[in-house]
């Protein structure tokens, strides 16, 4: 009993840094998405290798950098702005790209169908365009919160106070018993356990964004 | 403040150390690779064989090797072992838990990509009276391949980014290299920009290559 409460005690922190991080990056993946498919090329390569930086350098590396490269005297970041901030910039990146693929998917015969209309380019592009986008990254989305989820562990290695650190805390207590080993079995599997309702959501909203086209 | 040296010379001198750190990364990653690669295409065999318990036990494996968060399944592999009398270092404990986490995403990659072929094909083996063995070798796996290289590729990057992981365990790779540097030097912002860069030098040419590889293989069809 007591490792489960233990554990539980940081599920607020795990929600807490994967919803902030979520909603960051849901954000800034917007405008990131535009710069990724502007016709003007200095700006596209500019955003492309910033993407591809946000992706290719692991968490846990931007989490230090934020939250150790960037303290001086005068100024100084907390744990959990770090870990916020570091998911919601790479979250940004990876949204971007997902965001940029579904308007890359809309078929082009629907770009020109709605200029032929002489609907207004911004009208077209999020009364038009967006909604069918919505309907193709949708599951893409789901998938990648979930995996936000599961990374938001890694908030735990600059000790901010979600799931794994207090079932390592629990752990180092009980050290060489099975005491020692129950947080991370019960953390491992309250991660199994949330991401079945982000399954489900997306399921669901899916389902309804297919309804609406047809 | 302390006069910083120049910043080029003060990553001259961390470098060695942080290639020694790098070799070991690309270490973790190439043994997970090669162990977890057979290992997911045993798994997606199991998942889609047609023998109900078989099947049960391989999506349960795979179920729970994707749904834990890879630094846990690294706890669980490091810490909790010893609990039942299995000692381990960290090396291979950090193989085991990056090989298993690997091989379940590359177990439902294959899965997928298998499934995007089309049944006739299937039915077209079956009616040239070739063994169910070979029609899944010969006649559906390479075409499979096709959407399976790319994101087999996006999941390696992936895995030569989570061997940061490892650093927690006290593997002596990239970040556990650029943490002592830091500890050492206090220029945490510049030691882990140089180790970010160390990262991105492997995984930047990756993601192009695999990006290329994408369009040239959707190209074909």
């Amino acid at each position: 009993m007591e490792p489960l409460l233990v554990v539980l005690s940081g599920l607020p922190m795990t929600l807490l840094i994967t919803v902030a991080a979520f909603a960051i990056g849901a954000v800034l993946g917007i405008p990131m998405a535009l710069g990724l498919r502007t016709g003007i090329a200095p700006v596209r390569w500019i955003v492309r290798l910033a993407v591809d930086l946000l992706r290719g350098i692991p968490m846990i590396v931007w989490l230090f950098l934020l939250k150790f490269g960037l303290s001086t005297p005068t100024f100084r970041i907390t744990a959990l702005e770090a870990a916020i901030f570091g998911l919601g910039l790479i979250s940004a990146g990876y949204l971007a790209d997902i965001y940029r693929g579904g308007l890359q998917a809309v078929p082009k015969g629907q770009y020109e169908a709605a200029a032929a209309l002489g609907i207004p380019g911004v009208v077209s592009f999020f009364g038009v365009i967006v909604p069918q986008a919505a309907r193709i990254v949708s599951p893409s989305i789901a998938t990648y919160a979930i995996g936000l989820l599961k990374n938001s562990s890694i908030a735990s290695t600059i000790a901010v106070a979600e799931m794994v650190f207090m079932a390592q805390g629990y752990a180092k207590q009980n050290i060489n018993s099975v005491a020692g080993v129950m947080p991370y079995a019960i953390a491992g599997l309250l991660y199994i356990l949330l991401s079945i309702p982000i399954a489900m959501l997306s399921r669901k909203l899916d389902a309804n964004l297919r309804k609406a086209v047809i | 403040m302390v006069p910083k040296e120049p910043l080029l010379q003060f990553w001259g001198e961390g470098l060695p150390n942080m290639l020694h750190g790098l070799q070991i990364s690309a270490a973790l990653a190439g043994v997970s690779m090669i162990i977890g690669l057979p290992l997911g295409l045993l798994f997606c065999m199991m998942v889609m064989g047609r023998n109900r318990v078989v099947s049960t036990i391989g999506l349960v494996i795979v179920e729970i090797g994707r749904g834990m968060p890879a630094l846990i399944i690294l706890y669980l592999v490091y810490f909790g072992l010893p609990s039942f009398g299995i000692l381990l270092e960290s090396f291979p404990s950090a193989i085991i838990a990056l090989a298993w986490n690997y091989s379940c995403y590359c177990s439902e990659i294959f899965r997928a990509g298998i499934q995007a072929v089309p049944g006739g094909q299937n039915e077209a083996g079956d009616a040239l009276g070739l063994d169910d063995r070979i029609t899944f070798f010969y006649v559906i796996l390479p075409q499979a391949f096709r959407s399976i290289i790319p994101a087999l590729l996006g999941q390696t990057i992936l895995l030569f980014q989570d061997t940061s992981l490892a650093y927690t365990v006290a593997v002596p790779e990239l970040m556990k290299e650029a943490y002592t540097y830091g500890s050492t030097t206090f220029q945490y912002l510049r030691v882990f920009v140089l180790a970010g860069l160390c990262y991105a030098v492997v995984t930047l040419p990756a993601s192009w290559i695999t990006r290329w590889l994408e369009r040239r293989l959707a190209l074909s069809y």
